[in-house]
């Protein structure tokens, strides 16, 4: 985060957690990685962003109330008569 | 719900199998609700949301040709009844947020540059959150501007994929990339702000 090449790998960090990147590229990224202690924890804090995002699909707080019957009522006949 | 069983589910849905409208109306009913609530931060809002979504799907699905494209269908209605019901007052404004602005600061130490960002190692990586971090994550989720905060809920919390979300978004797949990395830059930012007011509070 704290030099040229730390900034270019900024723009990319995405899509290199994502494993979109060449590997040519990606291997360039780990690289630097690897050796720079700030990008090291830099990247640990965006990856487990993302990862608490992911983890909000499995929370069991936000479950809804199960629908209203005569909702279903209604998804029903629509279904019936589309 | 995986992907292959929602198309599945649509396809039978679609021929007039009816014993798939239980599994794919719970199934669909907990994404929609899930979407919502990250979105708008209302509980009754969203599932009203969903409850809407899904009248509106069951009244045109006729006119969803590819059932493959369902996921991306549904959630571009989701996206439009979320917008019309938006409550001005809890949203952040629409801003595009430049790589400069989501950079972590940092100093200059005698033992060479440190970033100035919190202690992010108590974090869980896979495992639940605490509900102190739940609530930490909505809060900044909402504040994210529209663009960003609907890039992110549909990649990383309803895992669609990039080209699904550009479907939804009516964007191409290079800005759904632009986007994404915005989005959870600026949401790394805002938690780590969090988290370091916290430990400033102790
Ligand atoms: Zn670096």
């Amino acid at each position: 985060m704290t030099t040229m090449e730390c900034r270019e790998i900024f723009a990319q960090l995405s899509e290199y957690l994502d494993g979109e990147l060449p590997p040519d590229v990606c291997e360039q990224i780990s690289g630097h990685i690897e050796d720079c202690p700030p990008c090291v924890e830099f990247v640990e804090s965006l990856k487990k962003t993302v990862g608490l995002c992911k983890g909000m699909a499995v929370e069991v707080e936000a479950a809804p109330r199960p629908l209203p019957e005569e909702l279903k009522a209604r998804l029903m006949a629509a279904l019936r008569q589309g | 719900m995986s992907q292959v069983t929602e198309v599945e589910l649509a396809k039978r849905l679609m021929a007039g199998d009816t014993s798939a409208f239980e599994p794919f109306v719970e199934g669909m009913q907990g994404r929609l609700f899930r979407f919502a609530f990250a979105n708008c931060g209302q509980r009754e809002d969203a599932e009203e949301v969903a409850q809407e979504t899904l009248l509106k799907v069951f009244e045109s699905l006729k006119q969803l040709r590819e059932p493959e494209r369902i996921r991306p269908w549904v959630f571009r209605i989701a996206k439009n009844i979320c917008y019309m019901r938006r409550r001005k007052s809890i949203y952040a404004p629409e801003e595009e947020l430049s790589l400069d602005q989501l950079m972590p600061g940092f100093r200059d130490d005698s033992d060479g540059r440190k970033l100035e960002i919190a202690d992010w190692s108590h974090l869980p990586e896979k495992e639940a959150m605490s509900a102190e971090t739940r609530e930490m994550l909505r809060k900044s989720i909402l504040e994210l501007p529209d663009i960003y905060r609907h890039t992110l809920l549909l990649r990383d919390m309803e895992e669609l994929s990039t080209e699904e979300t550009a479907e939804v978004l009516a964007i191409n797949t290079d800005a759904v990339k632009t986007r994404l990395h915005r989005a959870r830059l600026a949401l790394r930012q805002k938690m780590d702000h969090r988290m370091r007011m916290e430990t400033a509070a102790r």
